[in-house]
């Protein structure tokens, strides 16, 4: 009787290290794995986070030693103008900008969504820019929208828009309007095909049902399509928001955040208080302001997202 | 009966026509800039040196710009050789413990991988090139490509992780029954079937390394090691006297021209790659 009971307890505590030597064989090769991303992450990322932190709250000059100072940091980024009169530009410029992908994206996934002879050419075509740097679209639209050297001007006076030189980045509201068009013709594209794979993972049948119960077709693309595509609009808007709010190379190639300081965005006003100033540790302060709202946009969006779906 | 169904053909043909105007002339809108960018640049007086029709002025300006074409071209490509090679390595060494196995820190470290999309990247700038330069790297190409890395990890792990979690476990099982190391069944049996990911994460890490613009602005600080774009945009800036608008529309087709190519044969596994990570996730 005690010889019986002995055997298969000795066994399952055999057993039992050797499970918990093979979980722990498991987690060694499995933390091996993904070492190197680890790496990269605490390397590049965490430490550099934290220590934009702490150059907020030291004065620190781009050469010399750095000073505890906070929140002297702070109490400037309220006081500094030129990216104060940012703010308002790039919430501006946010506003219009996701308005236009959204709008532009779903139109043109629309208009493809349809297998038909020759549609992945126009796929293609609608894609392409997307392909081409936001650099090196700026540049080219800078020599579009010269006088001179580039055709846009004379298209305009050949459709009887305008008269005479046609000033496309000399005024506020004209370099405003001339980069949300060279942004739009960039991204446009890239919101399509995303919104393109939210709506081929839309089941025909619901269509069908749609159609059956008699919906035309702009009750169908209002109480089927785009209820269906809430994921698919929330990634767009998060990537939009995220990417306006955050411009850089449109304004610093295009119009170099003129005329005067009109085009301000709030990473430009950040990049020439670091580079153009030297004053680190007050970018760094508006780095940290500018995470923090990036932050509470982006959970706020995904909260009302979430909370409409669950009514 | 015979009226509404000629009706219906009326009205789809009506649709079709309509659908191809309109996509032609949007097509035409969306790619009329970059032929007239690739025509600018051998069209022209600056391109034929006065002479009617066609020439390559602009390029051979373009290649003694600065320290000369090559050599921005040479900066670039390491650049986006350390990137591509880098994303790839840690994403899929990573994306595959991410599927298969547990340890300790798994969710903490995705967490942490999905709040670099949230980190503005300037934010994460300043404070690397202050790192950088602790260390002597500031100005050096390689940490240009490894910071790229590190933005590209949250996409490249997303995609890498859902290629591998929908590949069956037999089809590893089998690999190790048949007497292959842990290792070599992800080299030989599994890379195979997640190539339509890896294309897809290779190709993104390409096109943003080969564009990008604000981490090299920001770490590069002799003119002798800028990439491409920040070639350019010194050129556009007039830096050498008047902005020569010739030579740059040969710097941006030198510049697009690659990325379009890439872009165009690699479609068919790219949509693949994309469509598969979208619906899983």
């Amino acid at each position: 009787m005690a010889t019986t009971a002995v055997v298969p307890v000795a066994r399952r505590a055999r057993r039992e290290a050797f499970a918990t030597r093979r979980r722990r064989r498991e987690a060694l090769v499995g933390l091996l794995y993904a070492l190197p991303a680890i790496l990269v992450i605490v390397i590049l990322f965490i430490v550099p986070l934290i220590l934009a932190f702490w150059m907020s709250l030291n004065d620190w000059p781009l050469i010399g030693t750095p000073s505890f100072n906070a929140p002297a940091n702070y109490a400037a980024v309220g006081q500094n103008k030129l990216f104060l009169g940012s703010i308002l530009f790039t919430v501006k410029y946010t506003v219009v900008v996701t308005v236009i992908f959204v709008v532009a994206g779903l139109a043109l996934a629309l208009l493809v969504q349809n297998t038909r002879p020759g549609v992945g050419l126009f796929r293609t075509a609608f894609l392409l820019p997307a392909a081409v740097g936001l650099a090196s679209s700026s540049l080219l639209f800078y020599a579009l929208y010269n006088n001179d050297f580039g055709p846009l001007a004379d298209i305009l006076r050949a459709l009887g828009l305008a008269h005479g030189p046609v000033d496309f980045l000399g005024t506020p509201n004209g370099a405003f309007v001339s980069t949300v068009v060279m942004v739009s013709w960039r991204f446009a594209g890239f919101n399509m095909i995303i919104l393109l794979t939210g709506l081929q993972a839309i089941p025909l049948e619901v269509y069908e049902a749609a159609r059956t119960d008699g919906a035309g077709w702009w009750k169908t693309l209002w109480h089927v399509t785009l209820p269906l595509l809430k994921p698919t609009l929330l990634l767009i808007l998060i990537l939009g928001v995220t990417g306006s709010l955050l411009a850089f190379e449109p304004f610093y190639v295009l119009t170099q955040g003129g005329p005067s300081n009109s085009t301000v965005t709030m990473v430009i006003a950040m990049f020439r208080e670091a580079f153009t100033l030297f004053n680190l540790g007050h970018a760094a302060a508006i780095a940290m302001v500018l995470l923090a709202v990036l932050v509470a946009i982006n959970a706020a969006q995904l909260y009302f997202f979430r909370d409409k779906e669950s009514k | 009966m015979t009226v509404a169904s000629s009706g219906v053909k009326i009205r789809r043909r009506v649709g079709t026509g309509a659908f191809y105007s309109t996509s032609t002339v949007l097509a035409v809108l969306f790619i009329s800039p970059l032929v007239w960018s690739l025509f600018t640049s051998v069209h022209g007086a600056r391109a034929t040196g006065g002479r009617p029709g066609f020439g390559v002025d602009n390029y051979v300006r373009l290649i003694h710009y600065g320290v000369g074409l090559w050599r921005y071209t040479e900066n670039s490509i390491v650049v986006t050789a350390v990137a591509v090679v880098g994303t790839l390595l840690v994403s899929v060494l990573g994306g595959y413990a991410f599927a298969r196995y547990r340890f300790p820190g798994k969710n903490l470290v995705f967490i942490g991988a999905l709040a670099i999309l949230m980190i503005p990247h300037p934010t994460i700038l300043v404070p690397l090139y202050t790192m950088l330069g602790w260390v002597g790297m500031q100005n050096s190409l390689v940490s240009v490509g490894l910071v790229l890395v590190m933005f590209q990890l949250p996409f490249g792990l997303f995609m890498m992780r859902n290629a591998f979690e929908s590949l069956p476990k037999e089809l590893e099982e089998a690999a190790l029954l048949d007497g292959c190391t842990n290792f070599g069944a992800l080299r030989r049996i599994l890379l195979r079937a997640v190539t339509p990911a890896m294309v897809t994460v290779g190709m993104f890490a390409f096109l943003a390394a080969w564009n990008e613009f604000l981490t090299p602005l920001i770490f590069l600080t002799q003119g002798s090691s800028f990439t491409l774009p920040v070639a350019l945009v010194s050129l556009r800036s007039g830096e050498m006297g008047a902005v020569d608008l010739g030579a740059l529309q040969a710097g941006i087709v030198v510049t697009a021209v690659p990325c379009l190519l890439i872009f165009i044969l690699l479609q068919r596994h790219y949509v693949r790659g994309f469509t598969a990570g979208a619906v899983r996730g």
